[in-house]
């Protein structure tokens, strides 16, 4: 067992980075994420054949990321709410062209500039594409120290075995707060080989061409259908948490640090005799749909919960089907809900 | 008889997509020359931008990539970095370079990342179907300029060799012509020398091509050069900006 | 002795090379090529010097040259 080390959301995010052996990294400072980017200048600039460099914009980082990736290398970007914005077209560039590589997004209030405080605003961004055209992210959403280090490690190798652009959405909270944390051994993933795809020497093979476009109708969609086929198979990777699920009143439905919250609020709960069931999607892409519709069979109803508008909340319906009645309690602007918040949301649903 | 001039081995022996009169299939075989000429095109990775020659991925016998539009000397740079053994160039319009990308070329070239640009500027937007480019000269009329590019609202045609050159990283800037025999000679000296510049390490080098684009300019591919050295050579001077190797 | 050849089909008859031979031996075929653009072609080939001044200039490299 490796030894557990206390240390900070973001710069955690960027030791797993390392663990994973990604060695690039294309950035630019944005709160509540600046952290990882100063890390990674601190760990990379040390490690031979590396690169670090602070780009002169989100959409030069990700333009970096784009090359390096074509090259096979592991690599990653990482930002808050605007500056992921910023990086769509790149994004959407890099899924068309089937290449690996992470996103980190420690979500800030928005929209606009909106305040450097925590948020869970970016889900429609973040899941259903961000960018133009028909894509996906693969997007794993944390919810404390150890699975920032955990899910990083597991986002570089889903993004290298689907060659999809991978996202760990957290936010400030997760990336600001501090917990012990261990980096455990590396497991060697089964990954495919990038030998026959990567760009490099054309020496002994034909000239490989990176080209995310293709002008002709019929052969575009069929790149798009490729693609889309990749997202039928990617429904495999669901990760979910099911907490206090027996027999629960209530069940919420909660993602990241919301669902950090709700663990409070189940305890408090019961104290005064009320038990909360707690579904926690891991993987927002691909989206827990199964399990969450047939807990809906089983309970009167379902409380969503986030620090948005109500962004979730839509998929969460999706998958109930209407077989059960779906609220949603959220703050937003970059308020952190509280234990006792949901916990009288939830005594207003059952009274 | 001995063959003294054919089609370089770097160049797919396919026909050009551009339109007839366009500079760009020089371009192409000048590069595709100094490919072959330093026996580097298995080691050459090639970045197409957006606009006409988008295309250049499948002109080229080596790895090509085409980047977002204007965000060439990023995705170059990622290449470079990861893959510091390879030769890595950029091939990018005036739209590409100087509008949409110009944060871009202005941080490659201050890192003095080591790649190579070819920076062709025929003064209009070609693919989109001549809108006005930063590069437009004053009075020139373009879909979007039509009444005449007026310095008092549009600003005045931007000289990227020059701008490029106040930067005291970039170690090869030079600014060349195509309209005759002799000026390619000496854009081939030029494309080789940002080459060399780069198999040496020696950092950021960058070609301007001045071009053509008969089509959008409305003039038959002969009127294009003649306008071509009447107009825009006068404003866009030829010659070396930068070159390191020389001491100023 | 010197002589060129023209890959009739790649050439679009822009002109170029015919302005730049110094023998002024380039001429636009009345003929059509495939794409039906009216192919340059050499009158008088014994005046070849090989110069290659129409090769350079060829936007289309459907020029070669022999010496």
């Amino acid at each position: 067992m490796a030894e557990k080390v206390l240390m900070k959301g973001n710069e955690a995010i960027g030791e797993a980075a390392i663990h994973a052996g990604c060695r690039y990294y294309f950035g630019y400072p944005i709160t509540p994420q600046s952290e990882l980017t100063a890390y990674m200048a601190k760990r990379l600039l040390k490690i031979e054949g590396a690169a670090f460099i602070q780009a002169e914009s989100e959409i030069a980082a990700i333009n970096m990321v784009y090359g390096t990736a074509a090259t096979g290398g592991r690599v990653m970007t990482s930002s808050s709410s605007p500056g992921i914005s910023l990086k769509q077209e790149g994004i959407s560039y890099i899924a068309c062209a089937e290449l690996p590589c992470l996103v980190v997004n420690m979500q800030r209030g928005g929209p606009g500039l909106g305040s450097i405080q925590p948020a869970q605003q970016d889900y429609f961004q973040a899941t259903k594409g961000g960018g133009h055209g028909d894509y996906h992210l693969i997007v794993l959403a944390p919810s404390s120290v150890q699975e920032l280090v955990d899910l990083t490690i597991k986002a570089f190798d889903l993004a290298d075995k689907y060659r999809n652009p991978a996202m760990v959405l957290g936010d400030g909270l997760l990336g600001q707060m501090m917990e012990p944390v261990e980096f455990r051994e590396k497991k060697n993933a089964d990954l495919p080989s990038k030998e026959d795809w990567a760009l490099g020497s054309c020496k002994g093979r034909e000239p490989r061409k990176v080209v995310p476009f293709n002008l002709d109708p019929y052969e575009l969609e069929k790149l798009v259908a490729k693609i889309g086929k990749k997202f039928e198979k990617m429904q495999d990777e669901v990760e979910y948490e099911l907490i206090n699920m027996d027999n629960p009143d209530i069940i919420i439905v909660a993602y990241g640090t919301v669902a950090r919250v709700a663990r409070t609020t189940i305890q408090k709960a019961k104290q005064e005799g009320i038990n909360i069931g707690l579904i926690r999607p891991i993987t927002l892409y691909p989206f827990p749909y199964k399990i969450i519709n047939q807990y809906a069979d089983k309970v009167k109803h379902i409380l969503v919960s986030e620090m948005s508008l109500g962004q979730m909340l839509e998929d969460v319906k999706l998958a109930v089907e209407g077989k059960t009645k779906v609220s949603f309690y959220g703050r937003t602007g970059g308020v952190v809900i509280s234990p006792t918040e949901i916990l009288q949301e939830v005594k207003k649903i059952l009274k | 008889m001995n063959k003294v001039f054919s089609r370089p081995k770097s160049l797919v022996d396919i026909p050009f997509t551009y339109c007839p009169g366009c500079h760009h299939g020089i371009i192409h075989r000048l590069i595709a020359e100094v490919l072959d000429e330093f026996n580097i095109r298995e080691d050459t990775i090639g970045i197409a931008p957006v606009g006409c020659s988008v295309f250049a991925y499948l002109f080229f016998d080596c790895d090509m990539i085409c980047a977002a539009h204007g965000r060439a000397p990023a995705t170059a740079t990622g290449i470079k970095r990861a893959k510091p053994d390879n030769i890595v160039f950029s091939y990018q319009g005036d739209g590409d370079l100087a509008s949409i990308g110009t944060a871009e070329i202005i941080h490659a070239a201050n890192r003095g990342e080591k790649i190579t640009v070819i920076f062709v500027n025929n003064a209009i937007y070609g693919m989109t179907g001549g809108q006005m480019a930063p590069t437009t000269l004053e009075g020139q009329i373009t879909q979007t300029s039509p009444y005449g590019r007026d310095s008092k609202t549009m600003g005045m045609p931007i000289r990227m060799c020059e701008l490029l050159s106040t930067l005291n990283t970039p170690s090869y800037i030079s600014r060349v012509a195509l309209t005759k025999p002799s000026y390619i000679i000496k854009a081939k000296k030029a494309i080789k020398k940002a080459f060399q510049f780069q198999i040496d390490g020696k950092g950021f080098s960058l070609v301007e091509v001045l071009s053509t684009c008969p089509t959008n300019w409305g003039l038959s591919p002969q009127e294009a050069n003649e306008w071509l050295d009447k107009n825009m050579i006068p404003y866009y001077p030829l010659g070396e900006f930068k070159n390191s190797e020389e001491v100023s | 002795m010197a002589k060129v050849v023209i890959d009739r089909e790649k050439c679009k008859g822009c002109e170029l090379c015919t302005l730049v031979c110094p023998q002024n031996i380039l001429v636009m075929s009345k003929s059509f090529n495939k794409k039906s653009y009216h192919p340059v072609e050499q009158i008088n080939p014994e005046k070849c010097t090989g110069c290659a001044f129409c090769a350079m200039t060829c936007p289309d490299v459907a020029i070669e040259v022999y010496k």
